[in-house]
């Protein structure tokens, strides 16, 4: 049953990454990235990491990816802007380069995960071949809410508030970064309504009404 | 399933990111190849996290989380910014700090 999950989830969020990757349309990497980081939640969850898992689907899946889609939406998104597109290509020559550039990054990517592998599975590390430490299920254990919470309010107690300082600055950094600036128009103060001139019968208010000329209704 | 095969996924997502940074050039695509590369990391230390049964891993993963956030957050203005200046989006026209 676990294993069965472990391909199923496993070839999720490899096919997820591969269409971050191929796909033209950013629109569709993002909706590819959504399904690589729910096929993650679920390896996460067969790690024993239930918290993280459901961090990843409600903060990740949910929030960050919400952005993702109002900024694609708000920017246009497309790979190719065709006129910046058309100006590209001929800034770089011909598409050949293009497929060249392609082929190149694919060959080095190769060579990272060939390096990776090696790195990860030919460690000496005899645990990589286990099936983890020992585990017993209960509302205490390794993965569960509460043992991280105690972990981040203990031990990583700093690390916790130094990545809650840095979220605050980032927030304030992106506000900055994206206001507008530089050619704003202000709010022209045109002809406005103010207060006094709130609609008035005419001639009220006026030294003809005090010399008696203005009838009163 | 043994801790190696989530290494081998964690690997091959970090290498697909890593293709996908050299070869795309919308921004916006390269900030998504990036997170695949943080989250290939992210399934890495919460493999040896159970491997080890210890949760410095996932606490390790959870702040991995918080600054991918913030990647995220700051890369974003970044582009809204480049959109609102009409330059075009596309790192490869974007070359005035390449000296």
């Amino acid at each position: 049953m676990s294993q069965a999950l472990f391909f199923i989830a496993a070839l999720g969020a490899i096919a997820g990454a591969c269409g971050v990757v191929m796909l033209r349309d950013a629109f569709f990497s993002v909706l590819a990235l959504v399904a690589h980081l729910v096929s993650l939640a679920v390896l996460f969850l067969l790690l024993r990491a239930e918290f993280v898992a459901a961090v990843q689907v409600v903060v990740y899946a949910g929030a960050v990816m919400v952005l993702y889609v109002f900024v694609v939406a708000y920017v246009g998104g497309g790979e190719d802007q065709p006129a910046l597109a058309r100006r590209g290509e001929q800034l770089r020559g011909d598409s050949s380069a293009g497929a060249h550039v392609r082929l190149g990054a694919a060959l080095l990517g190769g060579a990272l995960a060939v390096e990776l592998f090696i790195a990860l599975l030919g460690t000496g590390l005899k645990g990589i071949g286990g099936h983890g430490a020992g585990y017993s299920p209960g509302p205490q254990t390794f993965g569960t809410p509460a043992y991280i919470g105690k972990l981040l309010l203990t031990r990583f107690l700093l690390a916790f508030e130094v990545a809650s300082f840095l979220l605050l600055i980032a927030a304030a950094g992106a506000v900055v970064l994206a206001a507008r600036r530089g050619g704003v128009r202000e709010e022209e103060p045109g002809p406005g309504l103010a207060p006094l001139d709130m609609p008035r019968p005419a001639g009220t208010g006026t030294m003809a009404e005090a010399a008696g000329a203005v009838r009163r209704q | 399933m043994s801790i190696a095969w989530y290494l081998a996924v964690s690997a091959v997502v970090f290498a697909l990111g890593a293709i996908g940074v050299m070869t795309r050039r919308n921004p916006l695509v390269l900030l998504l190849c990036l997170e695949l590369m943080l989250n290939g990391a992210n399934l890495a230390l919460i493999a040896f996290s159970r491997m080890w049964g210890n949760g410095d891993g996932q606490i390790l993963a959870l702040i991995v989380m918080t600054v991918a956030a913030c990647e995220v957050c700051i890369g974003l203005g970044m582009i809204v910014a480049i959109y609102r200046r009409r330059l075009p989006i596309d790192v490869d026209e974007l070359r005035e700090l390449q000296g």
